[in-house]
């Protein structure tokens, strides 16, 4: 089974994991990395983890989800409180965050479930409306709770890790994730969830239990939204039910659209690049220049969507395609039918006649025939 | 006295007011091509749909091999043994060949593999993968369609889907293939290499098959007997020549 080592299926883990290990390396040997810079790889963990999750829902099944956040405010609270609850009797250390990590992942998971089997009866703008409520419920719900219980409006208030080591769990998670997901999507029932997309009639005929893939992959990807919550208390030290809202789901899905639809590198990318910019925007634009921050971030989308799309820019793109670069890096034969992109659909128009038939049909009227019967074109 | 494979009992549906199909009853013996034919509208996809799941039918029943399977969901009727293709070609266009012809053999005994199993990669997962590949390699070769197995389905010419929708239904292991106009829209020398075809996956895979199709020679050619359907009932059945020439059928078909 390892005779065809393909590197392409594994260089999103040796890439995260190299770049952990080194990071890793300097902290643990007493070097100092600078505290925002700790802070932006959690952000980045966390973002990767919920892109990657997201994406199986609305790359691999093709289902628009709205409530991403949602499960990841349910993994967040849930998460924190065990903590809280853990710390007097495990202390501060691995045990209770791991245990931590698993309630939250499950909470999060029984969601999905329960949300799934109604929700997912539904389909297209329907069901993206259905998981929309159960986020925007979800967070008043955490909101009007009793301060003793999950902390209402002020919030929950998470142990206090030392922060220099939790970036490391945090990727140690986001491998994790990444195996998850792709074992998943690379193999029989990733196929399955794939032919639900492409077509759920025929995937219904050829006997696909539609409903149970759907919510195995609904769930699946709630899980991994509850471990990106958790992570996030205890890089946040504080929960609060508002962070969840609307705009932070649809922050997911720009991650996941960027990145291009059923490409887990690609939403790996786009979380990366746009927790960047998102952290350096509120970092360098201070005082009067902070109104700024949201258009420019704005401004950037829109350049990023219009380059990716614009037909005009079509051969630029195809010149400074990183996929090609890659291809080309990995000494990989271009092969032009292994393109999943728009780039091999583009052009393709469904006839139902091959071309080289209507070509090679002999047009000339007979009488303009020559008696060698090539025909009288000269 | 060969066995009888499948037998509807009365089977109809009802559209609100719409009788779109009524007191149909067919019976199809082992090995046999049976058509279905009649003109626009008149019912014959539905049958089909009724056969497959896709509508609970509101009257009568059927059953497949002596066993009744009104009311099961679409896949169990698959598992059960009835698989079909579509008048309108359905495949998975964003997946190479050979996928679309190993999600037919997803379900198959022998290929079971848990999640759980994959998500672990244990080596029933790597088992079941390898041997599926071979599996799909080998119904492809026996249409023709090996060395595109790993170009996307959408990209094939119209001739090549129709094969690999039919290729596909075959991976699901069925005892009743169902093909929604398999000639529709092929040129005369696609309809003769069809006709090869479906009398070849008869012979070999010991099939019975159920079909449509408004192309009359290609029926003469390949049906053992047929039942004409229009507005929804029966108008004629049995043998093909016999059924052809009944004058309520020319009438339906021509006017008058």
């Amino acid at each position: 089974m390892f005779k065809k080592f393909k590197i392409n299926h594994y260089i999103n883990y040796i890439i995260i994991g190299i770049m952990t290990a080194v990071l890793a390396a300097i902290t643990l040997t007493g070097g100092r990395l600078d505290s925002s810079f700790i802070y932006m790889l959690e952000k980045m963990a966390i973002s990767i983890i919920l892109a990657v999750s997201l994406s199986l829902v609305v790359g691999f099944l093709g289902e628009l989800s709205l409530g991403h956040a949602g499960f990841m405010c349910v993994g967040a609270y849930l998460g924190g409180k065990t903590a809280c609850l853990l710390e007097p009797l495990l202390g501060n250390g691995i045990l209770t965050f791991i245990i931590s990590i698993l309630v939250g992942a499950a909470v999060a998971a029984v969601c999905g479930i329960i949300i799934g089997i109604p929700a997912l009866r539904l389909r297209g703008d329907y069901l993206a409306i259905v998981t929309l409520a159960f986020g925007e419920i979800v967070k008043s719900l955490f909101q009007n709770t009793s301060e003793e219980s999950f902390g209402g409006t002020l919030g929950l208030d998470t142990p206090r890790y030392d922060k220099k080591y939790l970036f490391i769990f945090a990727f140690i998670l986001v491998l994790v994730t990444l195996a998850v997901v792709q074992n998943f999507i690379r193999s029989k029932h990733g196929r399955a969830v794939t032919a639900i997309r492409d077509n759920e009639i025929a995937a219904r005929a050829t006997g696909i239990n539609v409903t149970k893939y759907k919510l195995l992959t609904f769930t699946l990807s709630a899980t991994f939204a509850g471990v990106a919550g958790v992570l996030y208390s205890f890089s946040n030290y504080t929960v609060q039910s508002l962070t969840f809202g609307y705009n932070y789901s649809i922050d997911i899905l720009v991650m996941v659209v960027l990145g291009g639809m059923g490409s887990i590198n690609g939403s790996i990318i786009a979380a990366t690049l746009i927790t960047f910019l998102d952290i350096k925007l509120a970092t360098v634009l201070t005082g009067d220049l902070a109104v700024l921050q949201n258009l420019i971030y704005a401004l950037i989308l829109i350049i990023i969507v219009v380059y990716n799309n614009a037909p005009a820019l079509k051969g630029f793109r195809e010149k400074y395609n990183l996929n090609i670069f890659m291809r080309k890096l990995l000494r990989h034969k271009h092969d032009p039918s292994k393109i999943k992109d728009d780039a091999a659909k583009w052009d393709v128009v469904p006839t139902k006649i091959e071309m080289n038939e209507v070509l090679s049909i002999d047009l000339t009227p007979p009488e303009a025939r020559d008696l060698t019967g090539k025909g009288g074109k000269k | 006295m060969s066995e009888i494979i499948l037998e509807t009992k009365d089977l109809g549906i009802t559209f609100g007011g719409l009788k779109a199909a009524q007191n149909v009853n067919i019976k199809i013996k082992k090995n046999q091509i049976y058509g279905l034919i009649g003109p626009n509208g008149a019912g014959k996809t539905t049958i089909f749909n009724l056969l497959t799941g896709v509508y609970k039918p509101t009257a009568g029943t059927f059953y497949l091999c002596g066993e009744e399977l009104k009311g099961l969901p679409q896949d169990k009727i698959n598992h059960k043994g009835i698989a079909r293709t579509f008048q309108n070609i359905r495949l998975f266009n964003n997946m190479s060949v050979v996928r679309n012809v190993m999600v037919g053999l997803h379900d198959r005994p022998e290929y079971k593999c848990t999640v759980f199993e994959t998500l672990f990669r244990l080596p029933r997962h790597f088992k079941v993968e390898k041997e599926m590949r071979a599996k799909a390699k080998e119904l492809l070769k026996i249409f023709d369609l090996e060395d595109e197995r790993n170009n996307l389905a959408c990209n094939l010419p119209y001739g090549k889907q129709r094969k690999l929708e039919i290729a596909r239904a075959l991976a699901t292991n069925p005892k009743l293939l169902l093909l929604d106009e398999p000639a529709a829209g092929m040129n005369p020398n696609e309809t003769e290499d069809l006709v090869k075809t479906i009398q070849f996956i008869r012979d070999n895979f010991d099939m019975t098959i159920l079909l449509i199709e408004h192309d009359m020679k290609f029926v003469q050619g390949l049906c053992d007997e047929i039942t004409v359907l229009n507005f929804g009932t029966v108008l004629a059945e049995g043998d093909t020549k016999t059924a052809l020439s009944d004058p309520e059928v020319i009438k339906a078909y021509i006017g008058g």
